[in-house]
């Protein structure tokens, strides 16, 4: 009996695990972009705003395989260092949102009723707007700059987490599982964050590695409309605002960055599809 | 069974609101609401099993998650040991909730698919505080061999267990706050029939043990037959006959009782009945008939029925039906000491 007692962990045995190819591919780009963002001295060849005037507009060569771009920057070492400005865009526009709007989600979905009712005109207002004009107009009336983007894109950001996990909490709610709960004289509390948030929120989990994709591409757009990233900061949209006067004949210093910007959102999307698969509840 | 009865349903109803269209505004009707429960009242005693049954949509699984405060009656009282449970806040009603539990319908919904056997039974065990942090994995075991299930099923999830696996997890789950009441929401009708029979001896096992009061709302008769000692059956949300589960079954003393009875299918062919006890469809539960809820589809109606709604009065010792013909079902020689 004793033995047996011990053998009764409180938690789900250990289990080999398939784990999803688009997991494990996604997971090996994020890793290196991550490890990149945080050192990319150790990788960048140049120093990134350092000028060259006897090395302006050089296509790709052996010493700067990306170029050069107007000002003799090396263009590799730009998309290297924009590494850490674009992976922070990607988290810290998205972790807050991601967070704020699941205890909104869940509190809403659960709720129902007034709450409801209200979070849904807040909804309707902010959708009836493009997401982009949003934040613009956000961006414009903050001033530019990273920390201000970062206000503006929570300010809009977290409605599309609270809307997913809200719904699927909705329908989690009706489920006997949750009046079991109730019947055990469980808290609403823990019925919420115990019980219906582990399986109402994959959706969210999800739609948020693909937000850190759009969110490069937002910090890209805004960088690339001078409210982002301010020059001389190498970031991605940044770079390619500023090789837009010479596509026709520099074409290597937008090209190279749009290329990083598809790699890292490949990345982030092969990552949630991959989580998608791993946490799907068999039932 | 003891004088006292452990919980007791003073006239409750309850309602469910329908949306209040434009139309009926505009035509200045009263908004419509499905009238769940009808004015039901009923007691249980301690230690029995009370059967309660009836056609879906007749309002017993709306009294089931009543019973448990899982909804709150519109109308009337239910009393647990004389307290009106409708009065019970936060602690007190835990403490309610601890002695009276639920086993769901739905094998597939009712437990989490995400927590682990154990992880379910430990949270019930130690919110509850039933044990010492030290004891719970010991009374997981205890549980497990309680519903015979093996001992590796605790760091199992749901989806690795059977129908009748999942609902025995159910039963463990209400055990483990040591109840005294367990409703029981159609148990096994989601079982197939070799599967509910070892679940419901296992219920009916441990009601033994345990001395549980049992409430077991189901629509298969002979299942409720098997195993309540008295039974109520429900039409429309109100309580048609309520009798002993024996009385019932052999001299039923309400027209739809009969009915019910006689739509049983019949596995002996020679026995096979063609006379259609019930005609014509349940009426819409949004507009119950001011008269006898069954009138519409009665073979023994007449006038009054459609006119005066019938109360439940009694037929025999602890047997009521409420039908105007006091006589329907009487044997010549009970019908001496029914009065």
């Amino acid at each position: 009996m004793s033995v047996a007692v011990e053998k009764i962990g409180l938690y789900p045995r250990f289990r080999r695990l398939a784990l999803p190819r688009t997991l494990i591919s996604g997971a090996i780009i994020i890793g290196v972009s991550l490890l990149i963002a945080f050192f990319p001295a150790l990788f960048a060849p140049y120093d990134p705003i350092a000028f060259d005037y006897k090395a302006l507009l050089k296509g790709p060569t052996l010493a700067h395989p990306f170029g050069t771009d107007s000002f003799g920057r090396d263009v590799l070492s730009r998309v290297i260092h924009a590494y850490t400005i674009d992976m922070q865009i990607a988290v810290f526009a998205t972790v807050g949102p991601f967070i704020f709007g699941t205890i909104v989600g869940a509190y809403v979905g659960y709720a129902g009723g007034l709450a409801e009712a209200i979070f849904g005109r807040v909804v309707d207002a902010v959708i009836t707007f493009p997401f982009l004009v949003l934040v613009i107009a956000i961006v414009s009336v903050l001033g530019p700059g990273l920390g201000n983007m970062y206000v503006a894109v929570g300010i809009v950001g977290w409605v599309f987490y609270a809307r997913l996990v809200a719904a699927e909490v909705k329908v989690q709610k009706r489920l006997d599982y949750a009046d079991a709960g109730r019947v055990m004289g469980y808290t609403p509390m823990r019925i919420v964050f115990r019980h219906l948030l582990p399986n109402a929120i994959t959706p969210a989990i999800v739609y948020w590695m693909t937000d850190m994709a759009l969110a490069i591409l937002l910090g890209s757009s805004l960088g690339y409309l001078g409210l982002g990233a301010q020059p001389p900061a190498a970031e991605w949209g940044v770079q390619i605002a500023d090789g837009k006067n010479f596509m026709s004949t520099a074409w290597w210093i937008s090209v190279f960055p749009g290329i990083a910007i598809v790699i890292t959102g490949l990345g982030f999307s092969l990552l949630g599809d991959g989580l998608a698969q791993l946490m799907r509840v068999r039932r | 069974m003891s004088a006292v009865p452990i919980i007791s349903v003073d006239g409750v109803s309850k309602q469910f609101g329908v949306s209040y269209s434009l139309m009926r505004r505009l035509a200045g009707e009263p908004p419509l609401a499905v009238h769940a429960l009808n004015n039901v009242s009923f007691e249980v005693h301690r230690g029995e099993t009370l059967g309660i049954v009836g056609e879906s949509g007749c309002g017993k699984s709306t009294l089931a998650r009543c019973l448990v405060r899982l909804l709150d009656p519109d109308g009337g009282a239910i009393r647990f040991e004389g307290r009106d449970i409708s009065t019970l806040r936060s602690a007190e009603r835990r403490a309610f909730n601890k002695r009276v539990q639920m086993i769901f319908q739905d094998p597939y919904g009712s437990l989490n698919p995400r927590m682990t056997v154990s992880q379910v039974l430990n949270e019930a065990l130690s919110v509850h505080r039933m044990r010492p942090k030290r004891d719970i994995p010991a009374r997981i075991i205890e549980l497990l061999d309680l519903v015979r299930l093996p001992h590796d099923a605790a760091s199992r999830h749901p989806h690795e267990f059977s129908g009748g696996q999942r609902q025995r997890i159910g039963i463990a789950r209400a055990l483990a706050v040591e109840p005294d009441v367990i409703v029981a929401d159609e148990l096994v009708s989601a079982l197939d029939v070799s599967v509910q029979a070892q679940v419901i001896n296992l219920l009916l096992r441990l009601q033994e043990e345990l001395h549980l009061t049992l409430i077991f709302v189901a629509h298969d008769l002979r299942l409720v037959r098997h195993i309540s000692h008295r039974v109520a059956v429900m039409y429309l949300g109100q309580i048609m006959e309520i009798g002993p589960s024996e009385g019932v079954f052999a001299s039923p003393r309400h027209p739809y009782s009969k009915a019910l009875l006689d739509a049983a299918p019949e596995l002996d062919p020679t026995h096979r009945s063609r006379v259609v006890a019930a005609r014509g469809e349940l009426p819409s539960p949004l507009n119950v008939p001011p008269g006898c809820p069954f009138a519409s589809r009665c073979p023994h109606v007449f006038d009054r029925c459609r006119v005066e709604r019938p109360a439940l009065t009694k037929r025999a010792p602890a047997h009521s039906a409420a039908c105007h013909l006091v006589d329907f079902g009487a044997m010549p020689s009970a019908l001496a000491d029914a009065v």
